[in-house]
């Protein structure tokens, strides 16, 4: 081998290999970007990601169950005593006061799933009962007794006008 | 240099070291392969693109004969990236045909699929047989009108079968015409011949790496003029796949529609059939022979036959002179004349059926059969002459070597006989 073969700099070599490694594995990083990203919700899917519900028709002491994002929302037009009730209670093991959980009182939106593993509650004669662990809510959807960890949670929403609201939208 | 703990771990228990030094990094190729010896590499490459592709486009598709079409356009207007996985996968099965054309085409140039590579060959054979089977089933999965029409026609191909042919046809679509039944299984049988081929590329790679690469000189080298795989041929393949990927990415985003019919961006409709069906440029010549041919039989036999008469080739080229055609004139004529002749079928395919394009087909299949019934007559000849007008020194020994193998093979076998002979 004459001397002109030889590497007369082989850390410039070593950059050169090193950089090109570098340029080319965050090349195919980023390749696999769209099919990391193509397994989350289509746009057809976020477009279900807020929805608006007209509850002028739900009257005094009516509940309605819709849909949002998939998931059942609890519409509730609470009376007076069933306010007054749940002001004067402090909740179960989460404790939280009924004004901090509602918009306006008479109106109590909650997400219908339960905290403990993910069932749909039932109406019962003081609020919610889980058909699964038999955890029970009460009529502001906080967690009185069973396995259940947390109260029901409260979806995003606000008031459009007084007889509609839009939930996914805070 | 110390070898990693956890490496070090391993290799007690599984050859890794071993295995990556002797079939990678050490593997020993000859030094002379040219850029046409980068096509396996990049068929690999593109299998591998097709099942991430696929695998992530299966996630979204419905193979459902009322949902199917509606759910390739939620592919591409509503999934993140749809459009990129469909048009990786729409492109690559015509990159991955394109990739194993030419990879053919270089070992019937270069004569490798002589002894001893006739099993790479056969195995190469049957990945083919695989990979059309396969750019079928899925084509119909679109659900367009060629996608139908397509799956039809190639369906009552096998109506052509002796007496039970009707029955046949029935059976394979699940239905009396293509459909939801069909969908239903083509959508699963194309999601499985990926694994039979990557089985079947596995031994093609075993076979491969027990007779070695050949060469453009179809000489076999020493030893020394053997390098490793690994940094040499690596990188080769790797700016191989550069030049590739340039090309591919061109069609993916300026021109994805390039390799797509118009009209199967209409619904399938199975009381009507577009006015012009043609299948996918990767069938035109095969489609050619077929039409070519007026008695339905005889046109699914010649069709059948113009694909599988290449696993004939080892037995039909009769010449000993080494190196396919470089040192062959008469072996590279022909070669050209079959390139050539296949280029007119392709055209001649993609044409509508009008009497001169019939007679132009039937020529074009006449002179594509003649060259492989020709072969065997052609390859003796023309070693004769060559031998008479005198080839250069290293081809000459090489053949003398093997006549020599030959004769002391033969005196082996010889002295065995005698032995055992005696012994009785």
């Amino acid at each position: 081998m004459s001397d002109d073969d030889k590497v007369k700099d082989p850390q410039r070599r070593d950059f050169l290999g090193k950089a090109t490694a570098v340029v080319g594995g965050a090349g195919a990083a980023a390749a696999c970007w769209p099919l990391v990203s193509s397994m989350n919700p289509a746009t057809d899917v976020l477009s279900k990601a807020t929805t608006e519900v007209d509850i002028g028709s739900i009257s005094k002491g009516e509940a309605k169950t819709i849909a949002w994002q998939g998931k059942p929302v609890f519409i509730v037009h609470r009376t007076e005593d069933q306010i007054r009730a749940m002001n004067e209670s402090p909740g179960g093991k989460d404790p939280q006061p009924d004004g901090q959980r509602v918009i306006k009182p008479e109106w109590l939106v909650i997400v219908g799933i339960c905290t403990h593993l993910g069932c749909v509650p039932n109406r019962s004669a003081t609020g919610w009962s889980c058909p699964c662990h038999g955890s029970q809510y009460d009529l502001s959807g906080r967690i009185l007794k069973g396995p259940a960890p947390r109260n029901l949670e409260l979806p995003p929403y606000q008031f459009v006008t007084d007889n509609k609201i839009i939930i996914g939208k805070a | 240099m110390s070898k990693h703990p956890v490496i070090e771990w391993i290799d007690r228990r599984f050859p890794f070291t071993a295995f990556v030094k002797h079939e990678l990094t050490e593997y020993k190729v000859p030094r002379n392969l040219s850029y046409w010896w980068n096509f396996g590499f990049l068929a690999g490459f593109v299998l591998l693109l097709q099942i991430v592709s696929g695998v992530f486009l299966a996630m979204h598709y419905k193979p459902d004969a009322k949902l199917a079409f509606d759910s390739i356009e939620h592919i591409m207007r509503e999934v993140n990236y749809g459009w990129l996985l469909r048009y990786l996968h729409s492109t690559g099965a015509s990159a991955f045909f394109a990739v194993i054309y030419i990879h053919m085409a270089r070992t019937l140039y270069y004569g490798s699929f002589r002894a001893p590579r006739e099993i790479m060959w056969w195995t190469g054979q049957v990945l083919l047989l695989s990979l059309m089977a396969t750019a079928f089933m899925g084509y119909l999965l679109p659900w367009g009108q060629m996608s139908y029409w397509g799956a039809q026609v190639i369906t009552n191909l096998f109506g052509a079968t002796p007496i039970i042919g009707g029955d046949v046809v029935v059976w394979l679509r699940g239905d009396f015409v293509v459909g939801d039944a069909t969908i239903n299984r083509f959508f699963v049988l194309h999601f499985f011949f990926p694994f039979l081929i990557c089985g079947i590329v596995l031994v093609h790679l075993v076979a491969l790496h027990f007779v070695r690469s050949s060469n453009p000189s179809g000489i076999n080298l020493r030893a020394e003029e053997n390098i490793s795989l690994h940094p040499y041929f690596t990188f080769k393949d790797l700016f191989g796949l550069g030049v590739f990927l340039i090309i591919f990415c061109a069609f993916v985003f300026f021109s994805p529609d390039f390799f797509i019919e118009p009209d199967n961006n209409i619904p399938a409709n199975p009381l009507q059939t577009p006015p012009h069906i043609v299948p996918e440029w990767y069938f035109l010549p095969f489609y050619a022979i077929l039409r070519a041919i007026p008695d339905m039989l005889g046109g699914v036999v010649a069709m059948t036959l113009s694909v599988m008469v290449f696993a004939a080739m080892p037995y039909l080229d009769r010449s000993k002179i080494p190196g396919g055609s470089r040192y062959r004139p008469l072996y590279r004529a022909m070669f050209g004349v079959f390139v050539l002749d296949i280029a007119l079928l392709t055209y001649v395919g993609a044409q509508p059926a009008t009497d001169e394009m019939t007679i132009i087909g039937r020529i074009a299949t006449t002179i594509y059969f003649s060259m492989f019934m020709l072969l065997p007559i052609m390859s003796k000849k023309e070693e004769a002459w060559l031998f008479v007008r005198g080839l250069p020194q290293e081809v000459m020994a090489m053949i003398a070597e093997e006549k020599d193998d030959d004769r002391r093979r033969r005196e082996k076998d010889r002295r065995k006989n005698e032995r055992r002979r005696e012994q009785e």
